[in-house]
This record gives C-alpha cells, structure tokens and sequence, in this order.
C-alpha cells in the first residue's frame, strides 16, 4: 500500500480535510468521502461526462482528476450549485422540455451547459451541441436538451438569470 | 475502472522530476492534466508505483513571444491554447484545431505537452507541431536540446524523449506573412479522436501555393506528411486537376490500419476528402474552416 496524503479542499463552500490514497479520484472522493452522491461516475474513463464537477470555476472530470491535484482547489458540485439556486433556470428549462427522463447524465449536463451559457449565452444550436459532445445521454437522443439549453441562453440575454420567465 | 495504488510526488524543478525518473525508472511516469493517464491507469495499462506531478514547474508555464518565436510552455492546457490571443494572432493553426481537441472539460486540465509527449498517433497537436515546423525543448534539467517535431515521432507513442527528460516547451518560428493554415478532420463524435484529420499550411503567393506542409493524423503510428501530394501541389495554382493529382498521390504515402468502425480503405478516401477541404479553406476567398 502506499501512504495517504493529506489533502484540503473547498467543497460547496465548507472547507474539508482528509487523508487519502492518492489513486482516489474526486469523484469517488466527492462521493464517497464526503457522501455527495449527486455526482454520477459513468464510465469512469472520461468518455461520458457524467461525473462533471466545477473545480476553481472551470468544468472537469472527476473521474479523471486526482483528488490529490485538487489539493487547495474550490470544487462545486451539482448539490452547491442547486442550493445557491446558480442553475435553477437551467433545472427548470430541463423539467419544462423534458430534456431528461433517468437523470443520471443530468447533472453533468446541467454543469456543462452553465459554464457554456456563462462564457457564451449567445451560443447557437451548433455551439451548444459541439460544447456537450462530451456528455453521454441515452434517453432523450439530445434535442430536448439543446432546446432546454438554447431557452435558458435566450432568457439569461434578456437578463433573466436565475429565474424563470414565461 | 479503479487505478492501481500508487505513490505522489510533486515536484517544483525540471531538475527533481528529472531525478526521479532516474531513480525510480520505469516504475515512475509523470503527470500533468492526467487526462490521458488516469484514464489508462484506471483501466490498468500500466501499473506504476510513482506519479510525479510536474504542474508546479514555472519554467514550463505560460505562452509568449520571444525571439521569433511562439513559445508555449509544455504545461499550457489546450483550453490556454484555445483562447490566447497570442496564439491566434500568430498561429492560428493552433486555434482551428484547439476545439478538436477532446471535450471542454477535458481541454481544462490537458496540457500541450503532455499531449505530444504521449504521442498518440490520432491526436491534433503532433500533427500542428510537424506542419507547422514546430521544435521541441526537451530538459532533464541539467543539459536541454533542441529536437524537431518531424523528428520527434518515431512509431506508435515512441519518441526520441529520454526516459529522464522532459518536454518544457515547444517552440514555432513565427511564420512570414504568406503563410496560411487549414485543419480539418472527421471524428465520429465531435471531441473524439480522430479518424482521419489533417493540419495543412503553405504559403500563399501571387495565387500560387509555395511551401506546403500536408500533415495527416490518425493514418499511421505518428503524424505523416504526405511529401508527394506537397510536390504535386507545390509552386501550382492548386487548380482542381492538379488537386486531384495530389490526392492520388495519397494512395502511396498513407498506409492506415483499419479499426472497428473505419476500413483502411474509407481512411485512404477520406484522406483525400480532407486534402480536397483543407486545399479549399487554406486558399484565399475559398471559404474558412
């Protein structure tokens, strides 16, 4: 076996330690360490987009990012980003246009698609759909999504952020 | 898809990681982004008993322009390559193919180096490094040499790195104001690898093409240039018979393995249906890539 390293984390705003293996990912760390299930492991080989975290405001893999690079980093994951309410339209647009049906890549998509609208939420269609090759859906064969994400764009333009406007 | 146990170890100088490697040898690899890696450790292509991780190396940071040159730091990530203005202004094949590279999440941790370093034969920036004349800084941090990119690949994710050296940076001679690029590729999911891809470049004179790089990825174990379809077009107006001369010369110079979802021989054609694309955007007043 190896030594365990201490690591120090920010997560959802509560600052955390603990002492790992270094092989443990952030998102087995996320999950299993600090029990925040809310972020899904799919493949496990960075091919699905499942497991999407934000560290220090960028998207990530999880699966692909040690937990011990993410030593001093500021991690969020889909649980902080639903309770600060920062993807509530996107939430809503997904609920509204039925752009999921089993949910597992849902979290994922939601964080992906933020970081998106936030850089760019004047993307067209093709943007949106080049921005979220790397998330897997199997349900909804990814129309109702690009429509959920291409709505919320044209509400976040007209100032809507956060909210939900008719 | 759990990796095997391993040992960490950061490091801060070209120096320590150097050192490591000497004396750990093959039982130690290096990380950076780890978006390769930690994928193949996971599914347990290798079994190391040390990572050591070279993101806290200043010297191998950043992206600038110094005597001539556009250098970027090997630990630039693809998603600094994507967005540096520099980049653009200066290389802008660079900025055609960043958005091929992988998924934006994974743009954010990957680095530059680390993807010429693995070498990948269907990967983008081998074949931006050769088109573009790129040279690469390799350093174990005591003595550095300087190796050029077309010289760098030597077969399937072989290169002539030392097993104690690194690549700090890569280094391309600014190109002259007739100088254009085009990239072009066909994956099946974009963000994915590549089946077949191509990074072009070539200089653009009084309406004829002079120069050109033709450089090909995803059609062999190392990026290729397709030096007889340069010469069929070089010095030429790149009219469309002799474009077609160019591709036929394809059929002798690539030599792509079939995979799972692509015959050699779809490779081969699409091959040509590239050269065709990428001829088409790097011309003037024919459209962009």
């Amino acid at each position: 076996m190896t030594d365990k390293i201490l690591v120090n984390m920010t997560v959802n705003g509560m600052v955390c330690e603990r002492w790992i293996e270094p092989r443990l990912h952030l998102g087995d760390f996320l999950r299993e360490e600090l029990g925040l299930k809310g972020t899904h492991l799919g493949c496990e080989h960075g091919v699905c987009g499942a497991c999407t975290v934000v560290v220090d405001d960028e998207i990530v893999r999880s699966c692909l990012t040690l937990a011990v690079q993410a030593d001093g980093a500021m991690v969020e994951t889909i649980e902080g980003k639903s309770e600060s309410g920062a993807l509530r339209d996107l939430q809503d647009a997904f609920l509204e246009r039925n752009a999921l049906q089993c949910g597992f890549c849902t979290a994922g998509l939601l964080l992906t698609a933020d970081a998106l609208l936030q850089a760019e939420p004047e993307a067209d269609r093709a943007r949106i759909r080049d921005h979220i090759s790397g998330n897997y859906c199997r349900c909804t064969g990814y129309h109702a999504v690009v429509d959920a994400i291409e709505t919320v764009g044209r509400q976040r333009r007209s100032g809507g952020r956060g909210h939900r406007h008719e | 898809m759990k990796a095997p146990p391993f040992a960490y170890r950061r490091v801060a100088s070209v120096a320590a990681a150097s050192a490591l490697l000497r004396e750990h040898g093959d039982g130690a690899r290096l990380i950076a982004g780890g978006q390769t890696l930690l994928a193949t450790l996971g599914m347990r292509l290798s079994e190391p008993s040390l990572l050591i991780d070279i993101r806290g190396i200043a010297e191998m940071q950043g992206i600038a322009v110094t005597g001539g040159h556009l250098r970027i730091g090997a630990l630039a990530r693809h998603v600094d390559v994507e967005r540096s203005a520099l980049v653009a202004q200066h290389l802008p094949l660079l900025s055609l193919a960043a958005p091929h590279v992988a998924h934006a999440a994974i743009r954010n941790r990957g680095t530059f180096g680390g993807s010429i370093a693995f070498a990948d034969p269907a990967a983008e920036w081998p074949a931006c490094a050769v088109a573009a004349d790129a040279a690469l800084v390799l350093s174990d941090g005591t003595t550095s040499r300087t190796v050029e990119a077309a010289d760098f690949f030597l077969g399937l994710y072989q290169t002539d790195l030392r097993p104690d050296e690194l690549i700090t940076a890569v280094r391309f001679p600014l190109p002259g104001r007739h100088r254009r690029f085009a990239f072009t590729e066909l994956a099946r999911r974009h963000g994915d690898y590549a089946t077949v891809g191509l990074a072009l470049a070539g200089d653009w004179v009084e309406g004829r093409l002079h120069d050109p790089r033709i450089v090909y990825f995803g059609v062999g174990g190392t990026p290729v240039r397709a030096v007889a379809a340069e010469a069929a077009l070089a010095g030429g107006r790149a009219e469309p018979e002799t474009l077609e001369r160019a591709v036929a010369e394809l059929g002798g110079e690539l030599s792509p393995s079939g995979d799972l979802y692509t015959s050699a021989a779809t490779k081969l054609h699409l091959a040509g249906v590239l050269l065709r694309r990428g001829i088409q955007s790097l011309i003037p007043g024919e459209g962009q890539t």
